[in-house]
């Protein structure tokens, strides 16, 4: 009998397919895993502590940075806690504009998971096509904000600029065309043999597992649970939509894929619907006082974002700084259940399920 | 010409005269490394809606791959402590070596050809079979975890492909009766490419030899995404560019052999288009091969190892074992 021994492996913090400073701690034994240990922390910045000692409007950009992939969906969770203790009427043109830079910003990260999903899987070409497309989302947000990526667009009462001309036709325009790249990314992709093979069947948990968890987004919607707070907890006019909310049943990483690529394209019904309710004039900023201050009390607000739930909890003794901030930051959530999925795997279901969850390391660490 | 060479008296002027080719032959298959590299950095930049190098050299980034080569040249030489020094430093010249030896058996024309070994076929498969210590030696001497598991695969790898390799090429030597090159290219000359003959057996051997030469979907051994490199990620500068170079080189050499087994090596297509030149259907082949790896590299993603394996030894064996008892019965019966 030949003596093996087990072998320790660190797979990041500095590896290209743990989509940033992720550091998993690896006991292999040939290939197969046997124990597996996440570390965290490496992109820790404090937020929550800086947080107390910043005016609410000043929190905005921070908050940009955690999940710097949907930084949209962030700065509304911010503004939205804020707003509802202080029980600030949004003007609706601000909604509408607020809706639709989610929606699309919903669409990049979606587009970005897909993207980089297939390349830690080994195909290099859909990955550029993901980002081409990408690439006229954030030149959408960048006409409406200023900023490619980091936008802090949203202010408390309603959102910083309005939009320049022409810009909702753009929006308009972008809805075809990427309804028509959808179909090609699935013959490009969804059909292929060694893609099938690499994802069906791998990393599968439960419907109960993902709820105990504490799982959201796509990575719960995957295992059938239909849990989409757009439609369950309906936060600023998402009631006015009609769209679906996408599940699977299987549980695996085929799901989790299938369920992004189809949320992209509720997005875009979404983003249609917007275009045509989009009024054609109006306020974007609510009247709020010079000097924000949330009155005395706690509040904790969530939402819908790429990645899941994402909530914000205020706790606020009158100042113009929140005495406590925290974030329910959903990839830190869905993170949790990745050593359980990883026992027994080899390290190339590793790569393909650490890539499904679709994690977003400035959210991890906060 | 080289035909006459090989039955004349060995002397210092046919020592001159090989030597002399053998540098030629080098250095036209330097230049095919060298273009090879711009021009699969230009096919997937085309296919991935971007342009590839486009700086250094013109347009068409000319001077890239040149400018890259001296850039690993001047580069410092990095030798891990902990590695062991002598292995490390002699698996990329093993690596390397049988990679260019094979090119000696190869027939570009009919005139042309170093080495016209009775067993050439033989030849060329044995030699290439060497690489693989190159491989598991680079990835166990790095004292490296991750080059540990990329070497550990491409020893799997490589050694149960070979074996579809060989058998599914068997068949074509059924039909020819000989392990030379040359009987080879003839024999399709009388009957027809073996492409048609042998289409089952084409199939087989290309997809084991996109295996050995380690690209994408089988690219397992250097897999960027799971091992960061394989085998080679303790490696820089000139001794990485080794490894590199190995991988373009056996390029060449595979889509030659492929030109010359299945497409009729210099053979035109149809006799009336005889009057170009051999060597120029040659390239012709031999270039649409390289394409043809190219395009796989842009369009499919990565197999897992344990799959790998499998269809290896379940799907691609049988078939080749398949293929071979058909090619014998036809050949028993009707012929």
């Amino acid at each position: 009998m030949i003596r093996t021994e087990e072998m320790l492996l660190n797979v990041g913090p500095q590896h290209p397919s743990t989509h940033g400073v992720f550091r998993l701690v690896v006991k292999i034994d040939g290939e197969i895993i046997t124990e597996a240990t996440p570390v965290i922390g490496y992109l820790h910045r404090g937020t929550e502590k800086l947080a107390e000692n910043l005016q609410y409007t000043q929190i905005i950009p921070y908050t940009d940075r955690m999940d710097y992939l949907s930084a949209m969906t962030n700065n509304y969770v911010i503004c939205h806690a804020v707003e509802t203790m202080m029980g600030i009427q949004v003007p609706e043109r601000a909604e509408y504009l607020r809706v639709m830079a989610m929606e699309l910003g919903r669409i990049a990260s979606h587009l970005v998971a897909w993207g980089t999903y297939i390349l830690d899987l080994g195909a290099t070409s859909p990955f550029i096509y993901a980002f081409r497309d990408r690439e006229m989302i954030i030149n959408m947000l960048n006409e409406l904000s200023g900023a490619r990526l980091t936008f802090n667009y949203m202010r408390v009462g309603g959102v910083k600029w309005d939009a320049p001309e022409g810009w909702v036709d753009g929006v308009r325009e972008f809805v075809p065309y990427l309804r028509e790249q959808l179909k090609g990314y699935h013959d490009l992709v969804s059909g292929n043999e060694i893609f099938l093979d690499r994802v069906k069947g791998v990393g599968v948990y439960s419907k109960e597992e993902a709820i105990n968890y504490s799982l959201s987004g796509p990575n719960l919607r995957s295992t059938g649970v239909k849990w989409d707070l757009r439609k369950d907890e309906p936060y600023s006019i998402y009631d006015r939509f009609d769209f679906n909310v996408i599940t699977r049943d299987e549980g695996d990483c085929l799901a989790r894929y299938h369920v992004r690529l189809d949320e992209i394209g509720e997005s875009l019904k979404i983003l249609e619907q917007a275009c045509e309710q989009f009024p054609a004039e109006g306020e974007i900023m609510a009247k709020v006082p010079k000097i924000i201050k949330a009155p005395k009390g706690e509040a904790f607000v969530r939402i819908e974002s790429p990645r899941g739930e994402i909530g914000c909890y205020i706790s606020s003794d009158g100042k113009k700084e929140p005495y406590r901030l925290k974030f329910r930051r959903p990839s830190f959530y869905n993170l949790q259940i990745l050593p359980k999925l990883l026992v027994g795997e080899n390290i190339a279901n590793l790569i393909a399920i650490l890539g499904a969850v679709d994690i977003v390391l400035g959210e991890v660490d906060g | 010409m080289v035909e006459e060479l090989l039955h004349s008296g060995s002397g210092w002027m046919n020592f001159g005269i090989f030597f002399l080719l053998a540098v030629v032959l080098l250095l036209v298959v330097l230049g095919f490394v060298t273009y090879a590299i711009l021009a699969e950095r230009k096919v997937l930049g085309y296919m991935q809606a971007r342009h590839g190098p486009n700086q250094l050299g013109g347009k068409w980034g000319l001077l890239q791959t040149v400018a890259d080569v001296l850039k690993l040249l001047i580069k410092e030489d990095i030798i891990p402590k902990a590695a062991d020094r002598p292995l490390f430093i002699i698996a990329p010249i093993i690596a390397f070596t049988p990679a260019f030896m094979v090119l000696a058996t190869i027939p570009f024309t009919e005139k042309f050809q170093f080495a016209d070994i009775g067993v050439g076929l033989l030849y060329y498969i044995a030699i290439s079979g060497m690489t693989v210590f190159g491989m598991v030696l680079g990835g166990w001497a790095s004292n490296n975890k991750y080059a540990l598991l990329g070497g550990m695969r491409a020893g799997a790898q490589m050694i149960s492909y070979e074996i579809p390799l060989v058998i599914s090429v068997l068949g074509v030597i059924l039909l020819t009766g000989s392990l030379n090159l040359n009987d080879i290219v003839a024999q399709q000359g009388e009957t027809a490419w073996f492409i048609l003959l042998q289409p089952v057996a084409f199939i087989v051997f290309f997809i084991a030899s996109i295996a050995e030469l380690n690209r994408t979907p089988f690219d397992l051994p250097e897999s960027e995404n799971e091992l960061v490199a394989g085998y080679f990620v303790e490696y820089s500068g000139f001794r990485w560019a080794f490894f590199m170079l190995t991988e373009y080189v056996y390029m060449f050499a595979m889509s030659s052999l492929i030109t010359v087994i299945f497409l009729g090596g210099w053979l035109p297509p149809f006799d009336f288009l005889g009057f170009i030149p051999g060597a120029v259907w040659f390239a012709l082949k031999f270039c649409f091969v390289v394409f043809v790896y190219m395009w796989i590299r842009a369009t499919l993603p990565r197999f897992r190892v344990d799959r790998l394996m499998e269809f290896a030894w379940k799907v691609l064996f049988p078939i080749a074992l398949a293929n071979i008892f058909l090619t014998a019965l036809i050949k028993t019966l009707f012929f």
